[in-house]
């Protein structure tokens, strides 16, 4: 009893140490300089209610367990629901179900959700990459945000300097980012684990500093902003308000008035097409040999090499494959944005496409896809972006507590044996 | 007279001041079952590891059908026909059974990307092939009934068996198994010693064995080689190991 009562002070403690900063303490500016403010009464109830909630909650918690024990238990009831949805084939009809309300949903919706939608899709099309590198082939990359840049700004450049369009920079961006992928992997295919990690983190931010500083090419922090009429067009019709006079736009072939609504639609449709095409690729490649081979190297690298499997050119495609997906999803970036910047390749962008694939099942697509849309949702609820990192927190509790493995772990292929 | 399909001489491995393995030599001939046996920490694994690549070794010469290949990494030698289990199994856990038979037959496979993403005809015969012969290698070692069990939640015996099936699924000519009867009851040994029979004698493999249970070893080896502190003993028929006095001493043990 005793300890409970200690583990109980220590965290009623811990409450009021980290909710009275956090809630209780406001910072105003008062002309140019900061003010602190305290809370309102209200407030400071809350956080001591709170405290000792959790006192009393760690307390009783020995003989509110047995009690506990008793009621029907939720996770498990999730967990069989979770197993029908991650069989192949039920992934296969929800993701069936899903593109068609992607491809209707827009049309009704505002822009701004189409528009936080076509981020997700960015998103997934990245979570989707690095579940290749990471889920499948094991081999931890922290520097994936490297080639998402390298993407990026393929298309940037070539369209700065060359006036390439989009639809000819996709594929180039994509190849770019692939050559990266294949020239890092090089050096790094001998290492594993922590010390691949620590590596390719390094690669990804010697990407982006080399991006801030070669200014000449790239503008350096200013970034590199795409003109109008290299934006990303349908069959040669612009989406942009003001085109060069000789270029056909959208509006003015339909004889409608310009909205730019239109746009966000078109760019969402094309992420949407981006990302099918990525689903399908993952999806084929899982059961092709190199797939297999991948994840055999992720269980047993020795194992690989005495069956006569060459980890070289294994982790090589992995690595180069994965790093394309992050190209194409770069200059898709570029497009949308208009302008590109080394400060929107930050480590924490790796961070978070690495936290997708995680938090949605290593090797699983609709859990990289599911895990796609929380992330964002979660970092683009304004209203509560002060607190958008303890919900961060609380969430990756959660997760560890209940589902470990992710949200939709991966499920083996069933293989039917002809008799 | 069958002809020699592995010959060895002269093989010494050297970490550091450590002398593992000193000038020993083998000759193997095809279709026998050789073993190699002697107390633990004489040196047969790290042989082994010299003969599959996974040891560069320090001296001596490996031939296999008259081509040397010490130095070659173990994907290359792999490739070659010697495939080999491990003291310790290492089969790919979380995958099915019949997936990792399926990855073992990889070099075999249509590996091309455009093939494989279009899912063309030929492509298709060739997993539908994989997955017979896969399905053909289940059988011959009871294992049709787990094909889609997930490799780790096996129990250990049918491990074993799987992993021979694995090596099979590379079609070697050389298997060279590492205490494949370690942590077998009698009953999965005498199995196991029956498997090995058909693996020569259908298969026409060469098997190399490092096994402690001299029941078997004596039963199925044509040929058997001892080491001790890494030099080899003596080597000849089970008869005259089984009667030779220095093996008895280092080895076997006094009746």
């Amino acid at each position: 009893m005793s300890r409970n009562i200690k583990s109980a002070i220590f965290s009623a403690l811990l409450v009021l140490i980290i909710s009275y900063p956090v809630l209780g303490l406001k910072l105003s500016t008062v002309g140019i300089s900061l003010r602190v403010e305290g809370a309102s009464a209200f407030e400071l109830w809350c956080i001591g209610g709170a405290a000792t909630l959790i006192f009393l909650w760690q307390l009783l918690r020995d003989r509110l367990t047995p009690t506990w024990a008793k009621l029907p238990k939720l996770p498990s009831g999730s967990g069989q629901v979770g197993n029908f949805l991650t069989l192949p084939s039920t992934q296969r009809w929800i993701i069936l179900a899903m593109v068609m309300v992607a491809l209707v949903w827009p049309f009704f919706a505002s822009r701004g959700s189409v528009d936080i939608a076509t981020l997700i899709l960015i998103y997934v099309m990245l979570g989707l990459g690095l579940n290749i590198v990471v889920g499948l082939a094991g081999l931890l990359d922290l520097g994936y945000v490297g080639f998402y840049a390298v993407g990026a700004y393929s298309y940037a450049i070539l369209s700065h300097y060359f006036g390439l369009s989009f639809w000819m920079c996709l594929p180039i961006a994509g190849m770019m980012a692939a050559l990266f992928g294949f020239l890092l992997g090089f050096p790094v295919l001998r290492l594993r684990g922590d010390y691949l990690a620590i590596v390719t983190l390094g690669f990804g931010e010697i990407i982006r500093i080399l991006l801030r500083n070669l200014t000449e090419l790239t503008g350096g922090p200013n970034g590199l902003s795409i003109a109008n009429e290299n934006k990303p067009t349908l069959f040669g019709l612009s989406f942009e308000r003001r085109v060069p006079a000789d270029m056909p736009t959208f509006h003015g072939y339909f004889e409608i008035a310009y909205n730019s609504q239109y746009k966000v639609i078109f760019l969402y449709l094309i992420a949407l097409l981006l990302v099918l095409l990525t689903l399908f690729l993952v999806n084929r490649l899982l059961r092709m040999p190199i797939g297999r081979a991948w994840e055999a190297l992720r269980e047993d690298e020795i194992a690989c090499r005495a069956l006569g499997l060459n980890p070289t050119v294994i982790k090589l495609s992995a690595f180069t494959i994965g790093a394309s997906l992050a190209g194409f999803a770069g200059s898709f970036f570029a497009a949308r944005q208009g302008l590109v910047t080394p400060e929107s390749f930050t480590f924490i962008e790796s961070a978070m496409i690495l936290a997708i694939v995680v938090l949605g099942g290593m090797g699983s697509q609709l859990g990289v896809i599911l895990a796609a849309i929380v992330m964002v949702m979660l970092q683009e609820m304004r209203e509560l972006s002060e607190y958008r990192m303890l919900i961060f927190g609380l969430v990756m509790i959660f997760m560890m507590i209940w589902r470990p493995q992710g949200l939709l772990p991966m499920q083996r292929p069933h293989l039917e044996l002809k008799r | 007279m069958s002809r020699t399909i592995l010959e060895v001489s002269g093989l010494s491995m050297r970490f550091g001041g450590l002398l593992a393995v000193n000038g020993v030599g083998l000759n193997v001939k095809e279709k026998q079952v050789v073993s190699m046996i002697g107390p633990n920490g004489a040196g047969k694994t790290t042989v082994f590891n010299c003969l599959t690549g996974f040891y560069q070794p320090s001296s001596g010469s490996i031939r296999l059908n008259g081509e040397a290949i010490e130095g070659l990494p173990g994907h290359k030698i792999a490739r070659k026909g010697v495939v080999r289990t491990f003291q310790n199994v290492r089969l790919f856990k979380d995958m099915t059974a019949v997936e990792n038979l399926l990855i073992a037959q990889h070099r075999h496979l249509n590996t091309s990307y455009l093939a494989g993403l279009f899912k063309t005809s030929a492509f298709r015969r060739s997993e539908r092939e994989a997955m017979d012969y896969a399905a053909h290698w289940l059988e011959q070692v009871d294992l049709v009934d787990f094909a889609n069990r997930e490799a780790g939640t096996l129990a250990y015996g049918q491990q074993r068996r799987l992993e021979i099936a694995r090596c099979m699924m590379t079609r070697p000519s050389i298997l060279m198994l590492d205490e494949p009867a370690a942590g077998l009851n009698p009953r999965e040994t005498e199995d196991l010693k029956a498997l090995i029979s058909v693996l020569r004698d259908e298969h026409n493999v060469t098997v190399l064995l490092i096994e402690h249970d001299m029941k078997l070893v004596m039963s199925i080896s044509d040929h058997i080689y001892v080491i001790n502190q890494g030099t080899p003993l003596a080597d000849g028929t089970p008869d005259d190991i089984r009667n030779n006095p220095d093996v008895i001493k280092a080895y076997l043990g006094e009746a």
